[in-house]
């Protein structure tokens, strides 16, 4: 049974359509991509999973059950892509404010952030203030506070900005580990190949609609264009177009060649063992989820959209 | 019901905990009340006696004028006019008249300054030497002493009303005064907590913790906790300060009294014995109703406070660039509240006029005007219905305000961007979700 299913979802401001139904379903244990450019409408539909807007139409189902933002809301983690925190207000202090305004009891709040702050190097911070944390730091400390009352759904938007190398690692890690123990993971971003990196199943939205939806690999398999990457022991620049394929880029001993329809991969390696040419390389070039959204998203107006003018 | 009070909590907890806050709660009263004691103490214990030299030549004032607060007169004659000028303007002298030989009660008099004198100071010398000559002329009049004494005594007026038969002067001071200062607190806690609210609101949504908040809880929780939670710092801050002033009062009357009534004494104001002055004044404060006006005082602070937080709540939700964008939209709630205590000054003078009674049963100005009349008393200056009135009014005013900001609120917490009129604000409020 799918954690979250949301059916023909509609928001619509007084200038634009903010998301236009938009149906899809993730099932409980995904690392979920929401993908889109800027101002395609993940924000606002990711403010209605989390019960902040009402949709204008559509509907929500939560574990099985239709949405109630009121208890389920317990059971969500939202860290918002605008994010900040009380400046003023030591950590131990805010996370303990953070985590009982989610249900938690003192008791319970107070050990699971022992916990989180044990597990991610943070213990030395409790009676430091916000004001004197770096945006990384912060960054990490938000995290904390998304996830320390175990919510079935943790929903992330841009987890990555702003974070180094390191810390990024970290905070992927503990997805990964979130999502192996049973939690949901949504996680949306324009940053493709950290998407191909996490995500095991990805919708897209642009200007409100969906695009598409599916499993990365189908979805790469889907677009592909039956390029093959070959490296050999001549110049590659003797090869012209022929029955099979036609190179569309040659430098040195590799090209890159499209393989015309019905003919495989095993034809053309076939063609250079026949003339005896030695290949050292030969792979099939699957475009990357960045090509696909370019190529999708190309030439709509996705980026003269604004959310300023509700 | 529990979030509200988690974020009440937070809200009060970060106030009240912060270093500032007793600093600021015992030092300002205390600042205030330093400032007032030397301000009375330079003005009664002032060194600087206006010194007029008076150059008698015709014997005219009979060497005495009665001097007055702060002015001494000096007699002399026969001083040449370069020495006075000299005196003068080494500022041995403050000024001088010359009365020459052979002037009569009916002359001109000219007073020479050296110096600037100021516009009171003024009047003291010349009313002093008015009274002086009046008196000399009198005394030539061919009626006896005891005829004018008889035509000079002042009758005693006593003002009684209907429906109170101790209605006296003192009390009608009294509770002036008292109306006037619960006006001004009244208007001081609107304008310092209400800005307080926006602030906090202001300071949550350009800090992004907003959205972060409202994904746990409703925004109406978020806004009703931090107004309850300000307003509860204000309560402490209340309570602090009647302990204090009970405190002060029990401590430094008993001191300080002897030294009130030498300095009553000292301007020249209680001729006929301060003491019963004093008296007086204590006996009409112990018969205003001090009960109905603490309560009347907490019904207003309170649905004055709701009404005007929730408003400055809804301003600080909808600017996102912090303090340059609040003020315009701040303009049409601060004003009321100006108003407010323009019409109370007013009140206090003339409780029952027709503006008095119509800024004391307006929502947004009551608060402020009703405390300035009903401290002079329930149903002399406000009649009950008024009152009841006055208060269904406030507290019908205080749910819409609340409501309006709520749902202002709902969308302008998380609205970056553009700053939003006051007509945007309210489509905000009346589009549905």
């Amino acid at each position: 049974m799918a954690i979250l299913e949301l059916s023909h979802l509609k928001k619509y401001y007084a200038t634009q359509k903010a998301v236009d139904d938009v149906s899809f379903q993730i099932e409980p244990g995904q690392i979920f991509g929401l993908l889109g450019p800027n101002g395609a409408g993940k924000t606002t539909l990711l403010r209605m999973i989390t019960g902040i807007f009402y949709p204008d139409e559509g509907s929500i189902l939560f574990d099985g059950k239709k949405f109630d933002p009121e208890n389920d809301i317990q059971k969500i983690g939202y860290m918002p892509e605008e994010r900040g925190l009380y400046k003023k207000m030591k950590i131990g202090d805010q996370a303990m404010f953070l985590a009982r305004l989610k249900g938690l009891s003192q008791s319970e709040a107070r050990q699971k952030i022992k916990y989180w702050f044990e597990r991610l190097e943070m213990q030395s911070w409790w009676d430091k203030k916000v004001e004197d944390l770096s945006k990384g730091m912060s960054q990490k400390l938000q995290f904390v506070i998304t996830v320390l009352h175990e919510p079935k759904l943790i929903i992330l938007d841009e987890p990555f900005s702003g974070l180094d190398p390191v810390n990024a690692n970290l905070i992927k890690d503990q997805i990964f580990e979130l999502a192996r123990r049973g939690s949901t993971v949504i996680f949306s971003t324009h940053r493709m190949e950290q998407v191909e990196e996490i995500c095991d199943q990805i919708a897209l939205i642009n200007l409100g609609k969906k695009v598409l939806d599916g499993k990365v690999a189908d979805i790469r398999q889907q677009y592909k264009e039956h390029l093959y990457e070959l490296k050999i022991d001549q110049p590659a620049n003797q090869f012209a177009a022929c029955d099979i394929f036609q190179p569309v880029n040659q430098t040195d001993n590799k090209m890159i060649v499209r393989i015309n329809d019905p003919y495989t991969g095993n034809d053309l390696l076939r063609y250079f063992l026949d003339k005896n040419i030695q290949v050292f390389h030969f792979g099939e070039i699957l475009p990357s989820l960045n090509e696909i959204f370019i190529r999708l998203v190309h030439g709509t107006n996705a980026v003269t959209r604004s959310f300023h003018n509700i | 019901m529990n979030k509200i009070y988690l974020v009440l909590k937070r809200e009060f907890l970060s106030r009240v905990q912060k270093k500032t806050f007793l600093l600021v709660t015992i030092g300002l009263p205390v600042l205030i009340f330093a400032i007032y004691a030397a301000i009375f103490y330079f003005s009664v214990n002032s060194t600087s006696k206006t010194k007029i030299l008076v150059v008698d030549n015709a014997g005219l004032f009979k060497d005495t004028i009665a001097n007055a607060k702060d002015v001494v007169f000096e007699f002399t004659k026969g001083v040449s006019k370069p020495d006075l000028e000299r005196k003068a303007k080494n500022k041995d002298i403050d000024g001088y008249v010359v009365v020459p030989a052979g002037a009569t009660l009916d002359d001109k008099i000219d007073l020479i300054t050296g110096s600037k004198i100021g516009i009171m100071t003024r009047q003291t010398i010349t009313s002093a030497i008015q009274s002086r000559l009046e008196k000399l002329k009198m005394d030539a009049l061919p009626v006896s002493k005891d005829l004018l004494k008889k035509a000079k005594t002042e009758n005693t007026i006593d003002i009684v009303n209907v429906n109170d038969k101790n209605d006296s002067g003192a009390k009608a001071g009294v509770s002036y005064a008292v109306g006037i200062f619960c006006g001004i607190l009244i208007y001081m806690i609107l304008l310092l907590y209400g800005t307080s609210v926006m602030r906090g609101v202001m300071e949550e949504k350009v800090s992004r913790i907003a959205e972060i908040v409202v994904s746990s809880i409703k925004p109406f929780q978020l806004m009703m906790g931090k107004i309850l939670g300000i307003g509860a710092v204000g309560l402490l801050q209340f309570l602090i300060w009647i302990v204090l002033g009970v405190g002060l009062k029990l401590l430094l009357i008993p001191i300080l009294f002897p030294e009130a009534t030498h300095m009553m004494a000292a301007g020249g104001v209680a001729s006929t014995g301060s003491g019963a002055e004093m008296a007086s004044v204590m006996q009409a404060l112990s018969t205003i109703n001090f009960p109905l006006i603490i309560t009347m005082f907490f019904v207003y602070f309170l649905g004055g406070y709701f009404i005007y937080a929730s408003l400055f709540a809804a301003i600080g939700c909808s600017v996102s660039d912090g303090q340059q964008d609040a003020q315009g939209l701040q303009l049409p709630i601060t004003l009321p509240i100006i108003i407010g205590f323009v019409i109370m000054m007013q009140a206090v003078n003339n409780p029952t006029s027709g503006l008095a009674v119509f800024g004391s049963l307006f929502p947004l100005t009551s608060p402020i005007v009703m405390m300035a009349r009903v401290t002079q008393g329930v149903p002399d200056a406000v009649s009950w219905w008024e009152l009841a009135l006055s208060i269904v009014l406030l507290f019908g005013s205080f749910i819409f305000t609340t409501w309006f900001a709520g749902k202002v609120y709902r969308t302008g917490i998380l609205m970056y961007g553009k700053k939003p009129t006051w007509k945007e604000l309210i489509k905000w409020a009346f589009r549905k979700n």
